[in-house]
């Protein structure tokens, strides 16, 4: 199976080790991966801004790059929510865009339908990312009566020593949220040094989670606060479990 | 233009294309395997008290503490010993603001929320100045859900309540207070069934 | 001030920020718990997600049948296009009869219409019969719930309100009798009242019958003793059955406190024997908002406050810091429509986690909404310059290439020079650390040694 890997910008640029990550467990578990060099960006940083006329040339030049490819596979859901919700539907291209668009873990689970094999003794915080789990629903969420599911918990079912801590609050948000980790710092920091007690209090000695932004905002405030829990992103947990 | 025109001609214009109505009719609302237990919980759980009643009511009533100290008492449900208050020559509601016990009468109980309804009547105040409240609610006239509750009342007019247990508040500190403004407590009087009479 | 800045004060004072958090998230797992006693809840938000829409879709018919229904009943019905028609209006029904003292019951419409300090200039007598709206109107501040108007005060500054102005004794702070001194005071206050005013949680088409639904019981209060009996309510609050309240009366306080029904749910049909009931039907803007394909959802809105109650930003920042009537995800969503440049920063006092959606009774898609308006203030001007530079010359970058790449590499090189504090990012947080290539460097290599 042919994949095509969208890596996020800032995953390109910042956390390069969690599209590898990604990369390999897609290769590990028979996709071919390719990369077209010509991506960028999908726009979300000026979108949620609320600049959807500068982000919809990105739009466009997404729809051509990945025009090639079947499957579409996204280490972020977040990015992947951008595709699928918030793409100019009127858009040549669009819509076939966001037929064959996943974020990884959905891919993962849906399409690839498996359940990795292998070994990662750590006590893990797995964090709810709100785009992953209320736009693509990744997850059932704790706000509606449905029947119980998370596809990226079922992934790390059979990862031998993994221990899930409990959380307080499961899928409250970090308080990232794009522009208003810089507007309203104040509240962003709260809600995330919030998050980050409540997997203290669990014991994790990691936080993971399938979105790097959120990601990236926690390590920030776990590095400055000095303490001594890591992130990492759900690909590179798996792949390091399945090595 | 008077108001009434202009606010209906701006609804008008910007009214979107048409919605179609739901029918409930398919709603499976939930039901329980013992409706009078789950009322009987209910009204518990809203902060009342819920009684079951062999005999006279009188007798059940007083098993209640605060009809037994009441001195002024309003009663809408005849055969209540200590009513001594004629509520429909009641010229001014305002009088009633010194009633201790109101005994009303409830043409059904819900057994979700533990809710009776109770149509109005005149100085229905006293239903709310009054300090403690019970009311007398037959027990096949119990109904397992709200939607079910609307279907057997029907069309009615004037004024008409659920009535869910006593008056509350959790506006200091989330603290829960019995007894707010209304009644400080509420006892359901669950009386047999027409069929248990002979 | 904006929402940011106010926010920050709030989260600054640590400890309460965290009581405030915690004390509003408890009503929001209250919430949780009385939802898994009804099984068809999923079904039930549909239902009455689309009852809402049919009714707006015909809101000038139903309200006219309304009107012909509660005047059939012997109520009698005004209507007010604006805060200040409304104002004047239930002025005009108090002065005709002499009123100086009036008792309300929680109504959000009067809070938006302003209507206490209109009255109060005239000489009337307003007292807020709510508890939590007592306490706010003793402190002379605006509710900051729209449900638990007090929640931002902490039982010791209530006693203390209370010390000052009810005469309860110092250092009392006992919830129950704290309530018991106000259930004294406003007891009063109803048997003195000439007339009481009450909002309307739901007006039913069909019968020309409006719902209050209250745990106190001060509706009820007000509006069995005085002669007459005031009902404002905008023109939204239509549904269109009677059967039609068996659906949102299950949500509602369901949604707003976690109990599976307010203790009292009053329905009334014309006015009580001897009395008159007057209800006042008001716009005040709502038209406008039905007239707008994206917002119109907003206006179905049963004002539970569970979007507020699941908000991490509300639960953070208060009540107070949204600076309108009314706050969280849905009066951020309103607000713009009031005035766009005053309540610019509204719809941005949001990370758009959308917890507020998937909790809202009638399934408004508030953080869309909230989406949607910044989109129209960008394309109004109306967002800050800074944002739209950044806007602007980000996706000038980002639609070439090279010059992505370019600014990438610039921006590993460049970023941890920046003193950390010099920029909001760095205020709390540590930047990420720069990786010396990026993923598409570093893909090249890979697949170069393949």
């Amino acid at each position: 199976m042919d994949v095509a890997l969208f890596v996020p910008c800032y995953v390109d640029q910042l956390y390069p080790r969690a599209g590898l990550a990604a990369a390999e467990l897609l290769e590990r578990h028979g996709a071919r991966v390719h990369f077209p060099e010509a991506q960028t960006c999908c726009g979300q940083p000026m979108a949620n801004a609320g600049f959807f006329a500068e982000a919809r040339p990105l739009a466009r030049k997404m729809v051509e790059v990945f025009e090639p490819y079947e499957h579409v596979v996204c280490p972020s859901g977040s990015c992947t929510s951008m595709v699928r919700n918030h793409f100019d539907r009127s858009l040549p291209g669009v819509d076939a865009l966001r037929a064959k668009t996943r974020e990884l873990c959905e891919f993962l689970h849906d399409v690839l339908q498996i359940r990795p094999k292998g070994r990662f003794p750590h006590r893990v915080g797995l964090h709810q990312s709100c785009h992953g789990l209320r736009e693509l629903r990744l997850g059932s969420g704790s706000e509606r009566l449905v029947p119980p599911f998370d596809k990226v918990r079922a992934l790390l079912e059979d990862i031998e020593g993994l221990q899930l801590v409990e959380l307080a609050r499961p899928d409250e948000c970090c308080g990232f949220g794009g522009t208003f980790a810089v507007s309203e710092d104040a509240v962003s920091c709260a809600m995330g040094r919030d998050r980050i007690a409540d997997h203290q209090r669990g014991g994790a000695e990691i936080i993971a989670g399938a979105d790097m932004s959120c990601l990236m905002h926690l390590e920030g405030l776990l590095r400055r606060d000095g303490k001594p829990l890591r992130v990492m992103h759900v690909a590179e947990l798996l792949a390091e479990a399945t090595a | 233009m008077p108001a009434r025109d202009d606010i209906l001609a701006a609804l008008r214009a910007a009214a979107p294309a048409a919605a179609a109505l739901p029918d409930l009719k398919g709603l499976r609302a939930v039901r329980y395997p013992d409706v009078k237990r789950r009322f009987m919980e209910s009204v518990v759980e809203v902060g009342g008290r819920c009684v079951e009643v062999a005999g006279p009511l009188e007798a059940a009533l007083t098993a209640v503490p605060e009809y037994v100290a009441a001195r002024k008492v309003v009663s809408l449900v005849p055969g209540v010993a200590k009513a001594n208050v004629d509520l429909a020559g009641v010229a001014d509601p305002h009088d009633l603001h010194d009633v201790d016990f109101c005994v009303l009468s409830a043409e059904l109980g819900v057994a979700e929320n533990g809710a009776v309804w109770i149509p109005g009547f005149d100085n229905r105040a006293a239903a709310y100045l009054t300090q403690h409240l019970a009311v007398a609610v037959r027990a096949d006239a119990l109904v397992h859900n709200l939607h079910e509750a609307y279907e057997r009342i029907g069309t009615f007019s004037g004024f008409a309540m659920f009535l869910s247990g006593p008056s509350k508040t959790a506006d200091i500190e989330q603290a829960l207070v019995i007894g707010a403004h209304g009644a400080r407590s509420c006892t359901v009087l669950l009386t047999p069934s027409l069929r248990d009479h002979p | 001030m904006t929402h940011a800045a106010k926010a920050a004060a709030f989260v600054a004072n640590d400890a309460r920020m965290h009581w405030h958090d915690q004390a509003v998230w408890f009503v929001r797992q209250k919430r949780d718990v009385a939802r898994a006693a009804v099984p068809e809840w999923e079904e039930l938000r549909g239902l009455a997600s689309q009852i809402k829409a049919h009714a707006l879709s015909r809101l000038a018919d139903y309200l006219e049948l309304f009107e012909k229904n509660a005047v059939a009943a012997g109520a009698q019905v005004h209507w007010a296009r604006d805060a200040d028609e409304h104002n004047r209006i239930v002025h005009g029904l108090l002065a005709a009869r002499g009123v100086t003292r009036l008792v309300k019951s929680k109504s959000m419409l009067t809070e938006e219409c302003h209507l206490n300090p209109y009255l109060e200039k005239q000489g009337i007598e307003v007292v807020d019969t709510d508890l939590g709206e007592r306490i706010v109107q003793f402190r002379r501040e605006p509710p900051s719930h729209i449900v638990m108007p007090a929640i931002h005060l902490r039982k010791e500054e209530i006693g203390e309100l209370f010390h000052d102005k009810l005469g309860t004794p110092a250092g009392l702070s006992d919830p129950k009798q704290l309530t018991e001194a106000a259930r004294a005071h406003l007891r009063a206050k109803f048997l003195a009242a000439q007339a009481g005013l009450t909002g309307v949680n739901f007006a039913v088409a069909e019968t020309g019958g409006v719902v209050v639904c209250t745990n106190e019981g001060n509706a009820d209060l007000g509006t069995s003793l005085p002669p007459l009996h005031i009902a404002c309510m905008g023109v939204e609050k239509i549904v269109p059955r009677l059967r039609d309240l068996g659906v949102f009366l299950r949500l509602l306080a369901r949604s707003a406190t976690g109990q599976p029904i307010t203790t009292y749910t009053s329905h009334f049909h014309g006015p009580r024997r001897g009395g008159e009931l007057h209800i006042v039907i008001v716009d005040h803007g709502r038209s406008r908002i039905l007239a707008r394909e994206e917002y119109r959802a907003s206006l179905k809105c049963i004002r539970c406050a569970a979007c507020m109650n699941t908000c991490p930003v509300y639960r953070r920042s208060g009540g107070h810091s949204y600076g309108v009537t009314v706050p969280g995800p849905i009066g951020s969503v309103l607000a713009p429509h009031i005035d766009a440049r005053e309540h610019q920063d509204l719809p941005f006092a949001s990370s758009l986690c959308g917890s507020c959606t998937d909790v809202c009774p009638v399934r408004i898609d508030l953080h869309h909404q909230l989406l949607a308006w910044r989109g129209e203030l960008a394309a109004r001007g109306l967002v800050p310059l800074g944002k739209r530079v950044a806007a602007k010359v980000g996706a000038f970058v980002l639609a070439r290439t090279w010059l992505y790449r370019l600014a990438g590499k610039l921006a590993r090189w460049f970023l941890p020079l920046i003193p950390a504090r010099w920029h909001a990012w760095g205020r709390q947080r540590d930047l990420p650390p720069m990786p010396r290539e990026s993923f598409r460097e570093q893909w090249r290599k890979r697949a170069g040694s393949r």
